[in-house]
Order: structure tokens, then C-alpha cells, then sequence
């Protein structure tokens, strides 16, 4: 409420202003039970393994666990398939969802209407949920047990071609005839207009999509059994779930090693970050 | 020269369309399809048996059990979870000292993966030495609890999880919400007179309706699932206590490899999803956000 210029009486200050601080501790604990699983982790992985329980300020610090942690699995191979994964993944989506949503946005037939709504259905019955179909497929096609079948089922997207095509509506007509005019054809009038313009969209969506497939679980460990082609999330499940025992502080070095990336994506660009969100959300 | 132009349409929606078919909606009917026979075993082929595979599961107390948790899991995490991102997001849009560091705090979750997460909370709820043990030990002087080893408690650690990962999500629709609204509407109220809560309740709160109406859906989609860090915590466990109705498909389709019987269970899910979306649609009209 930044915009209450509200001016109260003398008698109401005082406990306006123990209300302000009553909201600003609620905010601050809420906050501090958000950030905890993650300071857990930085404590437990920079220390020596008997402090992962134990908090004393000037325990050693050392980085063995994350070595201990890179080694104990074929990390370095799961990071791999995770970037491959993300880059298929969001590549096909922007080149596919381009195309389509050029021709939802620019076409007024009713026929499009209607695949348009065929197109929807998607983001409410998502692939996630039809698992035992999809595996069934895979296999027909021979894709069980490879990247790209773990991302297949998810590269034609409806949300990403919806909110292409919300962006696209928005250019104006004008600039299309003067690209016609200046003798451009339909993919040149896409490729040097509407894709330009809608930048940010693609940023939006491209940070939105990237996270959601480096963090997807249940289908990638459905589909895949070899180290060859699983993800960090499924390598790190198997990985805790095997002979780890408890050991926090590797456990630990590891969860931090596979959410790195993206954690330091979001803590640098973190005004993009939410932003795109934010952007990606209204609709 | 129009004929081209259909063409040129038909070859740029032509990969889209066919991949979402081949992906979304043929397997939808071909899960129908496959409820109706039996699971192929070994020489066994598939046989066409009706409505057997509904009736096993109308007999089977694990999937009455998984269906209940899930309207538990998913009725207990809307509300939760959009009661907390408004807070977040009016603390965060306000006055309150150090709001970025509490954004990022609040947001921080969201690009976290589940089954990291899921690695971290399990220490958390660990008994005895775990943190909330010490936190619910110090404040209320309890005794060790199982938080996901037992059966009262499990259900909840997992509720807790999603809500925890979901709200700083949602944060971010109500911030924008809260930036759309003109400062105009702020100023008249206090021209009046309003309090604080008055201008809450008669100006924001109105005017969050769609964005409210938005999330739950968003946040029911998300009851039914995400249940990452319950595969890997529980594994629907202890006693079925935490199963829903995806870990049942998980655990059925992969684990048993009874596809039929998960095409079944897959089926009700569909069901489900369906009866969320005619209610939104019947909610939100025809009219707003999709078009």
C-alpha cells in the first residue's frame, strides 16, 4: 500500500505504527522460514560433516563435501543431459510456437478459432498426467531411454504458443504492410517484425520453460534408466536414495550443485527473473 | 494466391498441432481406450473386459484412500497457499524495511527443484535432531515427532512442502495485480478518510477477484500435480497415508506395471481436471483471460 498518504490523528499514530511493526516481523519470520531449507544447505555444505547438526559459528570451512559429492556420482554426465534436455526442450518450443501462434494470431477463420481452442486443452490436461500413454508411445517410437524422449511430449506447448500469439496481436498492423511493401514475404515479415518485437515475451517464456524442464521430475525418471540420459533431478534422487546412507552434508553439496544454476541465474537477473514471470503469468 | 497462404498456415501450425495431438490429446482417449482391457502379460494379449478395471478400482481401499488425500492435499494447499502469496505480496509491494531481500527470500522456491528440495526438508523433519523438532521442541517443549513417518502427521509435512514452494509462485500474480491498480483509487479513499483495512477490503480486494480466480485454479491444477517430493520422501507412504491419485498412477503403471489398471486410475484424474476447468469456465465466463 505505497500510495496511503493517509494522515491520522494523533491518537491513531501509535498504533498504526506498532501495526507496521507487527507486519514488518510476520514478514521478516514468514521470510526467514522461506530462505531456511536453503541456509541449511549452505551451512551443511561448507562444513565438515559432523557440524551438518551442530551449529557453532566458527565451525572450518571447507569444500570437500561438493568434491565428494561431484565424484560420488556421474554429476558432471547428468548436468550434461540436464543442459541438453533444456536446450531441445526450449529451442523446438520457441521455433514451433512461433509458427503457430503467427498464424492463431493473424488469421480470423473460424477454423482457427477452433484449433485455437484445441490448443488450450493443453493447460489444463498437461503431459505430466499422462504418463502411462506417453511411455506407451515412446516405446512404440523407440524414444524410451533418450533425451529427446524425455522432452518430446512437452515441445509443442500451448502455453508458449498463447502467449506468442497475445504478443504478436499487439503489432501493428502498419509495420506489416511496410515490410510488404518493402517486398518481404510471410516468413521475412515473422522473422525481421513480429519475432523482433516480441523480445521480451521470449525472454519471459524462455526463463519460465528452462525452469520448469531442468526441475521436472516424475516423467524423466518414467522414461529414462541409464546415466547416459537421466537429468540432474532424477541423478540426484537416485543418488540420495542409494548408498548415501545420511550423510547431510554431501547430500546437501549435492542438491546445491544441481540447483546452481538456475539459483545463480535467478540471484543475478533476479529483476528479469520476476518480471518475466510476472509477465508470463498475466494473460 | 489465397490457396498459398492456406498452405503456408497449414505448414506453420502443422508440427505444433501434430506433436500437442500426439501428446495431449490421443493419449487422453487412448487412456479410455486401454481402461476397457486388460493389461497384456507376457503370451497374454489384452482382452477387451468393460468396466473391470473401474470396477477393481471402486473395490480397491488404496486408490478410495489416494482419491481422499488428494482432495485433502489439494483443498488444504489452495487456500494456504493464496492466503500467504497475497501477504507476500502486499509486505513486498509496501513499506515494509528490506522489501527485495524479502522477495527474493519469498521467491527463492519457485526456482528451486522439487527433489532438492525434497532432500532438504527430509533433514528438516527428521525426529529429534531435525529443525522443527528443536523449533516445536523450543516453543511448545514437545517430544521427537515422525513428522513423515507417521500417519496423522505425514500427509501434512508434505501439504507444508507445497505450500511452501507454491506461494512465492503466486506472489508474483498478485504483485502485478497490485501494480495494475491506478493510485488514483488510493488517493480518493484516503480523501475520505478510510483506514488501512477499510481500503484493503473495498478497493484491493474487489479488484484482485480475476487474479484470485486465476490462481486457484492455477493452484488446484497443482493439487493433482506436484507430487515430486512425495515420490521421493514417502513413496505414498507410511501405509498409504501420503499416496495420491499420480503417485498411485506412478506406482500401479511403474512399479506393478498393471497399465490397465492405471489407465483407469489415469481416467478419474482426467475426470477431475475436466470438472475443474468446466468450473472455471462457468466462473470466469467466456470473456476474460483467455481471449
Amino acid at each position: 500500500m505505497s500510495a496511503t498518504t493517509l494522515t491520522p490523528t494523533a491518537a491513531a499514530q501509535p498504533r498504526l505504527r506498532l501495526g507496521l511493526w507487527l507486519e514488518t516481523l510476520a514478514a521478516w519470520t514468514l521470510a526467514l522460514a522461506w530462505a531456511a531449507p536453503l541456509l541449511y544447505a549452505l551451512w551443511a555444505a561448507i562444513h565438515p560433516t559432523g557440524y551438518a547438526t551442530r551449529f557453532e559459528l566458527f565451525a572450518p570451512l571447507t569444500l570437500d563435501n561438493f568434491t565428494a559429492a561431484w565424484n560420488a556420482a556421474p554429476f558432471p554426465r547428468y548436468m550434461l543431459n540436464s543442459v541438453l534436455l533444456v536446450t531441445f526442450v526450449t529451442g523446438c518450443q520457441f521455433v514451433l510456437g512461433t509458427l503457430a501462434a503467427f498464424v492463431f494470431a493473424r488469421s480470423s477463420s473460424r477454423w482457427a478459432g477452433v484449433l485455437f481452442a484445441i490448443v488450450l486443452v493443453q493447460l489444463m490436461i498437461m503431459p505430466d498426467m499422462l504418463i502411462v500413454e506417453n511411455y506407451r508411445t515412446m516405446r512404440a517410437l523407440g524414444l524410451v531411454d533418450t533425451v529427446v524422449g524425455i522432452g518430446l511430449p512437452y515441445v509443442a506447448s500451448a502455453f508458449g504458443i498463447f502467449l506468442l500469439r497475445q504478443t504478436f496481436k499487439q503489432v501493428p498492423k502498419e509495420l506489416e504492410d511496410a515490410a510488404r511493401i518493402e517486398g518481404c514475404g510471410t516468413f521475412g515479415i515473422l522473422w525481421k517484425v513480429y519475432v523482433p518485437l516480441a523480445r521480451p515475451t521470449y525472454l519471459a517464456y524462455g526463463l519460465t520453460s528452462v525452469s520448469y524442464h531442468w526441475n521436472n521430475f516424475l516423467w524423466p525418471l518414467v522414461i529414462t534408466n541409464t546415466v547416459e540420459t537421466r537429468p540432474l533431478t532424477v541423478g540426484l534422487a537416485v543418488f540420495a536414495s542409494t548408498d548415501q546412507g545420511i550423510d547431510w552434508a554431501i547430500i546437501s553439496a549435492a542438491t546445491l550443485l544441481t540447483s546452481a544454476p538456475l539459483l545463480l541465474a535467478f540471484l543475478l537477473f533476479q529483476r528479469q527473473f520476476v518480471q518475466s514471470f510476472m509477465r508470463a503469468g498475466i494473460r | 494466391m489465397r490457396g498459398r497462404a492456406t498452405l503456408h498456415a497449414w505448414l506453420m501450425l502443422g508440427p505444433a498441432m501434430l506433436l500437442l495431438v500426439a501428446f495431449t490429446h490421443y493419449p487422453v482417449v487412448a487412456t479410455l481406450w486401454h481402461s476397457l482391457f486388460s493389461t497384456p502379460r507376457g503370451a497374454r494379449p489384452a482382452r477387451f473386459v468393460g468396466v473391470e478395471n473401474y470396477a477393481a478400482l471402486a473395490d480397491d481401499p488404496v486408490f478410495w484412500q489416494a482419491l481422499s488425500n488428494n482432495l485433502l492435499y489439494a483443498l488444504g494447499t489452495v487456500p494456504l497457499s493464496i492466503g500467504l502469496a497475497l501477504a507476500m505480496a502486499l509486505w513486498v509491494n509496501g513499506r515494509i524495511a528490506g522489501r527485495a531481500a524479502l522477495r527474493v527470500a519469498y521467491f527463492t522456491p519457485t526456482v528451486l527443484p522439487m527433489i532438492a528440495v525434497a532432500n532438504l526438508w527430509l533433514f528438516f523433519y527428521t525426529p529429534d535432531y531435525g529443525l522443527v523438532d528443536r523449533i516445536t521442541g523450543f516453543l511448545f517443549g514437545w517430544g521427537p515427532t515422525n513428522w513423515i513417518g507417521s500417519q496423522e502427521t505425514a500427509l501434512g509435512a508434505m501439504m507444508a512442502i507445497a505450500v511452501w514452494k507454491e506461494a512465492g509462485f503466486f506472489m508474483i500474480f498478485y504483485l502485478a495485480a497490485l501494480q495494475a491498480i491506478p493510485p488514483v483509487l488510493y488517493e480518493a479513499a484516503s480523501v475520505e478518510g478510510a483506514s488501512r483495512f477499510t481500503v484493503f477490503r473495498r478497493v484491493t480486494l474487489p479488484l484482485l477477484g480475476p487474479t484470485t480466480l486465476f490462481i486457484a485454479v492455477n493452484a488446484l491444477i497443482n493439487g493433482f500435480r506436484l507430487v515430486d517430493h512425495i515420490i521421493v520422501m514417502t513413496h505414498g507412504g507410511p501405509d498409504n497415508a501420503t499416496a495420491l491419485l499420480l503417485t498411485y498412477i506412478y506406482e500401479v503403471g511403474f512399479r506393478f506395471w498393471d497399465t490397465a489398471q492405471a489407465s483407469a486410475l489415469t481416467m478419474v484424474l482426467l475426470l477431475i481436471l475436466a470438472l475443474v476447468a468446466l468450473a472455471q469456465f462457468t466462473l470466469l465466463g467466456r470473456r476474460t483471460h483467455y481471449r
